[in-house]
């Protein structure tokens, strides 16, 4: 692994009120890498990805992106950084159009490949009902304009938690097929899922949490099947 | 033709409610604030048009140019250094601290301008009229602050609909945490939409000023007809606010007409009535 990764995550602790989510947990993403982090309900894969993206800020331990801290930024600062999230049960903006959600994607002005017209291209069902208010879109195509409003900074990272919840495999599938393209943009990714062989495809590296520690990690194709389930759930 | 000249005065003054309520409005849609302290800030806008016409020797009209940068100034600092705080799920601290606030404008006002009724002149404009019919007259006063009252609601209406700020708006109101995600400054935005409503005050209170007298005291009574206008008219549509201060409008005009003691209890029976019948308004936000 090279020294400097994209995003370094040194043993951070989080907690919602008096209930620890998260300890001491620590993870890598290099440029260009799709990095996995399965695990169960309640596992912290939601808390980790939210302490990334700046809605929460961790108690203890330190996270880099490009070198700099970003442990205590708020959320619209680490945008602008460069990392955008993909949140769970995707959250559009109801009273904006499609279109509107997406330009709200593009405010913050980072340079980069992604405009309309791109992430018309990459989900061009989303082109002909631009029009339409976000709640009139199907839950895929919901997930789509999600994924295209995050897309629309221009990040270096996106995270993407939990985006085959509640959609059908036929669905799940097409967008999963999609993601290559994002990362040829020169993107990485986290993939937060409870859908593990579905993270597992699509990952280089594998992160699995349990009751918020990491408890196994390594190369996708290094890991079997078993070691995962067991990690997994903790038997 | 008597009852015409009574709705079409009525109509014209709604305008002017309209202007009290789209501030209301706007600051309670975006951010779920109840600004208490509004129609003091509609007096505290008359003060400083005063001290502006009487300092460089303008008229009112023209001392809009500084008021309304200024009062959005004093909006913008006012929600970034105090109400910012006072925001999170209780709806209550801002309800209590705009009270606070609405306390400290008038006393603030009372000790600098004393209790004395001021007014602003606006001079031969205020006399000027047009004859409509035989027997109706309307003032060009009038005319112009229901122009200026409908340019406001359009102009707001094309903001919040054709703009990245009014998407910014939108998009903070629904969901501000996913907001936050997207790289909006809600702390920003919300600032932003303060300083709006009180560039709103601004006008409203420099043609309040020249309608009638005004002392620190009068805030209260035009908060009331603010809030009665977006409650007729129907919370997040600004054009419902417009037809809100309207009725208003219409309401005391016609009760006035009955009985000159009449005129605020028309106002407030028919603000009761719309609220027992419908109280989402009559043109509420249409879901979707």
């Amino acid at each position: 692994m090279p020294d400097a990764s994209l995003l370094e995550v040194k043993g951070i602790d989080a907690f919602y009120g008096d209930f620890q989510a998260l300890f001491d947990v620590s993870l890598s993403v290099d440029a260009g890498q799709i990095v996995a982090v399965i695990g169960a309900n309640g596992a912290g894969k939601s808390t980790l990805l939210k302490s990334i993206a700046g809605l929460r800020h961790p108690h203890r331990g330190e996270i880099l992106f490009d070198g700099t801290p970003i442990t205590d930024a708020p959320a619209f600062d680490v945008l602008n950084r460069g990392i955008a999230l993909v949140p769970e049960g995707r959250r559009l903006f109801p009273s904006l159009s499609v279109e509107e959600n997406l330009l709200i994607g593009g405010q913050s002005r980072r340079p980069g490949p992604w405009t309309l017209a791109r992430v018309y291209e990459l989900f061009p069902v989303l082109a002909e009902r631009r029009h339409l208010p976000a709640p009139a879109l199907s839950g895929g195509q919901q997930q789509m304009a999600a994924i295209g409003r995050a897309l629309m900074s221009n990040p270096q990272l996106l995270l993407c938690d939990e985006i085959s919840l509640g959609l059908a495999p036929i669905v799940v599938r097409e967008i999963y097929s999609r993601l290559p393209r994002v990362v040829t943009e020169g993107l990485s990714l986290i993939i937060v899922e409870q859908d593990m062989m579905q993270a597992l495809r699509a990952a280089s590296h594998v992160y699995c949490l349990q009751e918020g520690r990491v408890a196994l990690q390594g190369p996708a194709h290094a890991l079997t099947r078993e070691t995962i389930s067991a990690a997994y759930f903790g038997v | 033709m008597q009852w015409f000249n009574v709705v079409l005065q009525g109509v014209l003054i709604g305008g002017l409610y309209a202007m009290f309520a789209a501030g209301l409005s706007l600051i309670f849609g975006v951010m779920r604030l109840v600004n208490i302290a509004h129609g003091d800030l509609i007096v505290l806008a008359a003060y400083i048009s005063l001290i502006v016409t009487q300092a460089m020797g303008v008229d009112p009209l023209t001392s809009l140019l500084l008021v309304v940068p200024v009062m959005a100034l004093i909006g913008y600092a006012l929600q970034r250094g105090l109400l910012n705080r006072t925001l999170g799920e209780d709806l209550l601290p801002p309800l209590l601290v705009t009270f606070g606030l609405s306390i400290i404008i008038q006393n603030g006002l009372l000790e600098l301008f004393t209790a004395d009724s001021r007014r602003l002149q606006a001079g031969t404009i205020e006399i000027l009229t047009f004859q409509v019919t035989q027997s109706v007259w309307v003032g060009a006063l009038p005319l112009i602050q229901f122009g200026v009252a409908v340019a406001a609601v359009a102009g707001l209406q094309a903001l919040f609909y054709k703009t990245a700020l009014g998407r910014a708006f939108r998009a903070t109101s629904d969901d501000q945490s996913v907001a936050q995600l997207m790289g909006l400054d809600t702390r920003h935005v919300f600032a932003m939409a303060m300083a709006l409503s009180l560039a709103i005050v601004a006008i409203a209170g420099v043609f309040l000023a020249i309608r009638t007298n005004f002392d620190p005291a009068i805030g209260s009574a035009r908060l009331i007809f603010g809030f009665e206008a977006v409650i007729i008219g129907g919370l997040g549509s600004m054009w419902g606010t417009l037809a809100g201060g309207i009725i208003l409008g219409i309401s005391q005009a016609i009760g006035a007409q009955i009985d000159p003691g009449w005129q605020l209890l028309a106002g407030h029976i028919v603000f009761l009535a719309i609220l027992a019948v419908r109280p989402q308004g009559l043109f509420p936000k249409v879901s979707g």
